[in-house]
C-alpha cells in the first residue's frame, strides 16, 4: 500500500464514519432541529465520498443542491410547521421500532452478503478524473438527451404544483369570474388576529 | 480502497433511512429518511461507475437525476406537508389517516 491509497483509506474511513454517525442522529435524535442540520453533515459527507469516487462535477451538484437547496428548504418547513406538540403515546410502539430494527438489520445482513460473495467485474482503465464533466455533457446532448428534457419540464412541473399545493385556498366565489382576474391566484386572505386574543399570537 | 466498502456504506445509509422512515413519529423527518435513502442510491451509482464502467461514466448521469428528481420530490412533499398542517394542524404521522378507513 502506498502513500496516495492509505490516504484514500483514512479519509474514507473518516467519512463513512461522519456520514453513518450522522444519519443515526439525523433518525435517532428527539430534536428536529437538530436533525435538520445533521443532515446536511451527511450530504457533505457524501460530496466528500464523491470526491474520493473521480467525480468532482457530481460532488459540486450534491453540495449545491442538497447543502444548498434541500436541506435549507427543509429547515424553513420545519420552522413552518414546528408546534412543539407531544404526540400522543401509541400502544405497542416499541415492538414497531423491534421489529422494523430487525428487518432492517436483516436487510443489511442480506445485502452485505450479496455485496461481498459476489465477483465483481472490476474494470481497471483509468477512470475519467476531470474529463468526466466534457463526457457529462456529451452524454446529456446525446444518448440522454429525452431524460435531460424530461426532467427539465419535470423541474417546471415541481414548481408550479409546490405552489400550487402550499398557497391557502381560493375563494370559491371568485373561481367563476370572467376578466382580468383570470391571470391571478385568487387566495384567502390570512386570519386577522383580534387585539383582545394575546395566548398564540404573543 | 474497494468496490464494496463503498457498496457496504451505502447499504448501511439505506438501512438507516428505511427504519427512519417506519418509525418517526414526525413528517418531516419521513421526508429526511426519503433524502437519506436517495443518497445510499447514489453512492451506490457513483460507486459502480467509478469501479464497473469508469471511461463511460453512465452512473454519473444517472446520479445527477436521482439529484434533480430528489429536488422536485422534496419541493412537492414539503408543499403536501405543508397543506396537510394547515388542514388537520399536526404533522404526527399517526393522525394522517384520512385515505385509511
Amino acid at each position: 500500500m502506498n502513500l496516495a491509497e492509505g490516504v484514500q483509506l483514512v479519509s474514507f474511513i473518516i467519512l463513512t464514519v461522519m456520514m453513518l454517525g450522522a444519519a443515526l442522529a439525523v433518525v435517532l435524535s428527539p430534536n428536529i432541529v437538530y436533525s435538520a442540520f445533521l443532515l446536511g453533515g451527511v450530504f457533505s459527507a457524501m460530496a466528500g465520498l464523491y470526491l474520493l469516487l473521480n467525480a468532482s462535477f457530481v460532488a459540486a451538484a450534491q453540495i449545491l443542491v442538497y447543502v444548498g437547496a434541500i436541506n435549507v428548504l427543509i429547515l424553513f418547513a420545519i420552522m413552518l410547521v414546528n408546534k412543539r406538540e407531544d404526540f400522543a403515546p401509541v400502544k405497542y410502539a416499541w415492538t414497531r421500532k423491534i421489529v422494523t430494527a430487525a428487518v432492517c438489520g436483516g436487510l443489511f445482513l442480506l445485502l452485505g452478503t450479496t455485496i461481498i460473495t459476489t465477483p465483481w467485474a472490476i474494470d481497471s482503465t483509468a477512470a475519467a478524473g476531470d474529463e468526466a464533466i466534457y463526457i457529462l455533457g456529451e452524454h446529456f446532448f446525446t444518448d440522454f438527451l429525452l431524460p435531460f428534457e424530461l426532467v427539465s419540464v419535470l423541474l417546471l412541473m415541481a414548481l408550479i404544483g409546490a405552489i400550487v399545493l402550499a398557497r391557502r385556498d381560493i375563494i370559491p366565489d371568485s373561481s367563476n369570474v370572467v376578466g382580468q382576474d383570470d391571470l391571478k391566484l385568487p387566495e384567502k386572505p390570512r386570519e386577522l388576529v383580534s387585539a383582545g386574543a394575546d395566548g398564540e399570537s404573543s | 480502497m474497494q468496490l464494496q466498502y463503498f457498496l457496504l456504506a451505502a447499504a448501511a445509509l439505506f438501512c438507516i433511512g428505511v427504519y427512519g422512515l417506519v418509525t418517526s413519529r414526525n413528517a418531516v423527518r419521513v421526508l429526511m429518511s426519503i433524502e437519506l435513502m436517495l443518497n445510499a442510491v447514489n453512492l451506490n451509482l457513483m460507486a459502480f461507475s467509478n469501479y464497473l464502467d469508469p471511461a463511460v461514466i453512465r452512473g454519473q448521469v444517472f446520479t445527477v437525476f436521482v439529484i434533480s428528481i430528489a429536488a422536485a420530490e422534496a419541493a412537492v412533499g414539503l408543499a403536501i406537508l405543508l397543506s396537510i398542517y394547515r388542514n388537520r394542524n399536526t404533522v404526527d404521522m399517526e393522525q394522517f389517516n384520512l385515505l385509511k378507513w
